[in-house]
């Protein structure tokens, strides 16, 4: 339907929709995490104290690949958490109550532990912010890191990652997409136009 | 300029299925949040909430107050003696001299039916009832029903009776609203002097004899019998309400299977229940009380959110 208007800016727009990019494939993506593995090891030394917490909903299933990695290579039990940061947002007020907050799972008290935060793409840093917050109270862990995907940029807060598995430039009226073969029935990463379906 | 439930929340009678599932759905997630050792999360802070209490509560008041405080919002309680309603000031001027100093959520139990919404119309904070007359009692009805689907998870088909005092029951009439647009089957059983006239016109069944009731319903939602209902010539006494519609282990040990019992509290030990069946093992009373805080959070959390005149602002700005 937008072909048959002459409206400048639709022209404009439509010069800039691209085709969808694969990021990471399925192969790919088990590589980086494969590594990220590794590095969240060595990172904190080992795995005595330490605590995995994903974000809800997809910093969660990635969370979960980790640990089992981990477990895998090290041959130990890595306890394993979830968080959702629904309840800490700063944006009630504009936009509105999420329709349904998650669960929130964590071990009863983060106090000494060595905290790993897993999210899938790291944007403004306001999911983290809120996600700190919320750890605050639930114990003082000695570290909190921060381990994601993908981080496309456009940081709002002071924050960064500790393990990130691929770094990408995305505009603002970009979006990155992660798939999850758990809840997505497949695994990749796909930078698309935001306004696409 | 308000969120999915509307600005107010002044009985499930105007709310559709999907928004009592909504609540439902929101209530489940926050009972973790009081189980945490810091039982407290910062999603209201800054917002300020009266409890506007014109009648007698512990349970109802202590839960919307803990709900509150959980979710960090300010409260402040006014209850009718004390204040300067007991001087003579009108419902509508005590809650704009309220609002006069910036609030933005009231709370309130009235012994008016209606009271509510009257107040609701004329004032701009987000209204919550809770409990007007015989009218309704939302947040209670919400708590049942939460209770019932956590045991018997989709209520479609599921058959409730509503034991006792139908006629002067808010609990009852919010029940029968919100369980009958779940697609469960009620059932109302009392002395008819107790139940109201045409009560089959909520979509409800009538028993007589609570033996009968026990027969068909998987759950029995116990009324307080007020005493006060004696005075007034509705039963003759209370040992003889005891001995027709009291649920006694006697009676509960004649049926063909087990029932979840129900109880809205404050209860009467031997007369509308007995002791060994409100502590016995098929009693939910003490987890309604529990669901009481989640529901109650989820319905402050609901209604304080979405002013969609500035998320709008909010999602262009981000376009």
């Amino acid at each position: 339907m937008f072909f048959g208007t002459c409206d400048p800016f639709v022209v404009a727009y439509i010069a800039r929709m691209s085709k969808p990019t694969t990021l990471l494939d399925a192969r790919a993506m088990d590589r980086t995490l494969r590594r990220m593995a590794d590095e969240i090891v060595e990172l904190n030394g080992g795995t005595d104290d330490l605590v995995i917490v994903g974000i809800e909903r997809r910093g969660v299933q990635l969370a979960e690949r980790l640990v089992r990695l981990i477990e895998a290579q090290e041959n130990v039990i890595v306890t394993r958490g979830a968080l959702d940061i629904t309840l800490y947002r700063d944006d009630l007020q504009t936009v509105g109550p999420r329709p349904v907050v998650g669960r929130t799972q964590l071990p009863l008290t983060l106090d000494g532990k060595r905290v790993v935060i897993v999210d899938d793409v790291l944007y403004t840093g306001r999911t983290i912010r809120a996600a700190l917050d919320e750890l605050a109270d639930f114990g003082r862990p000695s570290r909190i890191a921060l381990v994601v995907l993908v981080d496309r940029g456009g940081r709002e807060l002071p924050i960064h990652a500790d393990i990130v598995g691929r770094t990408v430039e995305v505009s603002p009226d970009q979006r990155v997409d992660v798939f999850i073969s758990e809840v997505d029935e497949r695994d990749a990463v796909i930078l698309a136009d935001r306004d696409a379906a | 300029m308000n969120g999915p439930l509307g600005k107010d929340l002044l009985g499930l009678d105007e709310l559709t299925a999907d928004q009592i599932r909504l609540i439902l759905d929101t209530a489940v997630p926050f009972k973790e949040v009081s189980e945490r050792q810091i039982k407290k999360v910062p999603t209201l802070r800054g917002m300020t909430i009266v409890n506007l209490f014109f009648e007698a509560s512990t349970r109802t008041r202590v839960s919307f107050e803990f709900a509150e405080k959980r979710l960090s919002a300010d409260t402040v309680n006014v209850a009718s003696s004390g204040s300067s309603v007991s001087k003579g000031e009108t419902l509508v001027d005590t809650a704009r001299n309220l609002e006069a100093m910036r609030i933005d959520m009231v709370v309130i139990r009235h012994p008016a039916s209606g009271a509510a919404r009257f107040l609701a119309e004329r004032i701009d904070s987000n209204v919550i009832n809770a409990g007007d007359g015989t009218h309704e009692h939302p947040t209670q009805a919400l708590l049942d029903i939460l209770t019932l689907r956590d045991r018997f998870g989709d209520l479609a088909g599921r058959r409730v009776c509503i034991v006792g005092d139908v006629l002067h029951s808010r609990v009852a009439r919010s029940n029968i609203h919100g369980l009958r647009k779940l697609g469960a089957e009620v059932a109302v059983c009392g002395p008819r002097s107790l139940l109201p006239n045409a009560v089959e016109e909520l979509g409800v069944q009538v028993f007589d004899r609570i033996e009968a009731a026990i027969e068909w319903a998987e759950a029995l939602n116990i009324l307080r019998l007020q005493l006060e209902r004696m005075q007034a010539g509705y039963i003759p006494s209370l040992r003889e309400y005891n001995r027709v519609f009291g649920v006694t282990s006697e009676r509960l040990d004649k049926a063909p299977h087990d029932l979840l019992i129900l109880h809205p509290g404050p209860m009467n030990r031997g007369v509308e229940i007995d002791s060994d069946v409100a502590d016995g093992p098929h009693s939910v009373i003490l987890h309604q009380v529990t669901n009481g805080v989640a529901v109650r959070m989820a319905v402050l959390y609901l209604l304080a959110g979405g002013r969609p005149d500035l998320a709008d602002a909010a999602k262009g700005g981000a376009r």
